[in-house]
């Protein structure tokens, strides 16, 4: 069963880059990466900057391009993993290990349509 | 009853669960889908066992009955078909009773998963787990059947997409699914204790099948004392229901009800749970056994109670245990002992409109001789009563304390 962990934090709450904790952070999730991996769990993941461009195409076919949305105070999309796992306890358990659970929240969602092999 | 009739009814009330459960796993954990084929699989039955006898094993006639049905969706299921080939196409299909009740148990654990909505738990719960119809439930919620429905086809839905396991968690999980099962137990009671006027006969349904899923969860999982603790505690407060109302429908609060009216067998039995480590229910439970012993209100072992009401306090810090505990204490060291308790959550928002505390203030002061205080108290609690006959009551209390 496949799932897309979304993680969300608020941007205020971001630990900076270069700082101890910051290093410390990513040690755990590189841990998290390697252990998804061995155990054949791992699809893909990324973190994602904030620098968002939003694309929509009016009816009479013009493409409009803008710059944003920018969330300042609410909380935002940071992070994703990709994953295949047996069912949801087991990417309970993932989302439940990732740092983001406790300066954020992870969202998981099932993917529609995959097909058991 | 025919004895066709009687297996029927049976393998309804003993292995429809675990029958379920099998199926849902072998359908990909496709509930839904189940839920209709085990259905199907009963009416069929109800046809062949009386023509033909009950079968030597009737959770395998249902299971093989029920995946054959099921076949017979998917195949004419072109959306579906894509699935048919993963699956194993033999009709026969191997229901093994030696797991019935790890089934049974994995069909709660799947009903009463943190990922569905409590009411969701609740709703598949009764459906799933105790066997209730739609029409029942619904009108145990005081709900619509349409609604009903509705709320158990999102909740099927969520199981299956989301994969929710139809199994018992794992050890690192266990307890933690185990007071969510317990939990949504305790609710389903509670939902039919809080019974309204005039539906108070359809919602003691509700209160019997709280306890029946208890006795259940009692029966699969012998050595959790939480269990038993959640058995005897429902058992307990049940013995009093028949005392909790007066003749016009209205709840009469615990030191005005007839101890006589209260259910012996119901307090005799929950009594004899109570043993093990002590977890939230089984210190409840304890607390309402104290009751049920006790000749009147006044002369209740109050010393116990509440050093039980400090145990619970380590378990759950919410006000409400706090008021209780305060009450305890005010009779067994006194009302100002009680007192002071009360003062130290007095502050908390959450209680300004809390009946309970002012009325018991209002007793306190009132016992400590501090009749001014006490009478303001009386009129706040009184104030906050909806209740005509614990207003009533409160009223004459007030009256006798500012005679004294």
């Amino acid at each position: 069963m496949q799932y897309l962990l979304q993680m969300t934090y608020r941007p205020e709450d971001n630990t900076e880059e270069g700082t101890p904790e910051f290093e410390a952070e990513m040690r755990r999730w590189n841990a998290l990466n390697d252990e998804l991996k061995a155990a054949g769990h791992y699809i893909g993941a990324s973190g994602l900057t904030l620098d968002a461009t939003t694309v929509r195409k009016t009816a009479d076919g013009e493409v409009t391009v803008t710059d944003g949305p920018y969330a300042e105070t609410k909380e935002v999309l940071f992070s994703f993993y990709l994953l295949d796992v047996p069912d949801l306890d087991a990417a309970i358990a993932v989302a439940a290990k990732t740092p983001a659970s406790e300066y954020g929240s992870v969202e998981i969602r099932p993917l529609v349509g995959y097909e058991p092999a | 009853m025919s004895a066709a009739a009687g297996a029927l009814e049976r393998a309804y009330r003993d292995e429809r669960a675990a029958v379920l459960a099998t199926l849902t796993r072998r359908l990909d954990g496709d509930l839904a889908l189940a839920e209709d084929v085990v259905q199907d699989a009963f009416v069929a039955a109800a046809v062949d066992w009386d023509r033909r006898g009950a079968p030597q094993r009737p959770g395998a006639w249902l299971t093989t009955t029920a995946w054959r049905k099921a076949l017979d969706r998917l195949r004419h299921d072109r959306v579906a078909a894509a699935h048919v080939p993963d699956m194993p196409m033999s009709s026969e299909f191997e229901y093994d009773e030696s797991s019935l009740e790890d089934d049974q148990l994995a069909m709660l654990f799947a009903c009463c998963h943190p990922a569905l909505n409590p009411e969701a738990r609740m709703a598949l719960t009764l459906r799933s787990v105790a066997g209730l119809t739609v029409p029942e439930i619904a009108r145990a919620f005081l709900s619509t059947e349409v609604a009903m429905e509705r709320r158990l086809g999102r909740a099927r839905h969520k199981v299956s997409n989301a994969r929710i396991p139809v199994s018992v968690p794992s050890d690192d999980l266990l307890p933690e699914r185990l007071a969510g099962v317990l939990r949504v137990v305790y609710l389903i009671y509670t939902e039919g204790h809080t019974a309204t006027r005039g539906a108070a006969a359809v919602r003691g349904d509700l209160c019997e099948e709280a306890i029946r899923l208890a006795r259940l969860l009692v029966r699969l999982m012998p050595d959790e004392s939480e269990a038993r603790g959640l058995l005897a505690l429902l058992l307990l407060t049940d013995a009093r229901r028949a005392a909790r109302l007066d003749a016009a429908g209205a709840l009469i609060a615990l030191p005005e009800q007839d101890r006589t009216r209260w259910d012996a067998g119901r307090i005799e039995e929950g009594r004899g749970l109570i043993r093990g480590r002590p977890g939230p229910y089984l210190i409840q439970a304890a607390i309402a056994a104290l009751h049920s012993e006790a000749p009147t209100w006044e002369a209740t072992d109050w010393r116990q109670i509440a050093a039980l009401y400090a145990q619970l306090e380590r378990y759950d810090a919410s006000p409400v245990v706090t008021v209780n505990r305060a009450v305890a204490v005010g009779f067994a060291a006194g009302p100002v002992a009680g007192l002071a308790i009360l003062d130290a959550v007095a502050g908390d928002e959450r209680l300004a409109r809390y009946q309970p505390l002012h009325a018991a203030r209002a007793e306190l002061l009132a016992r400590a001789g501090e009749h001014a205080a006490a009478d303001a108290a009386y009129e706040l609690a009184i104030a906050l009563t909806e209740n005509e006959a614990t207003r009533a009551a409160l009223a004459a209390r007030r009256t006798a304390a500012g005679r004294s």
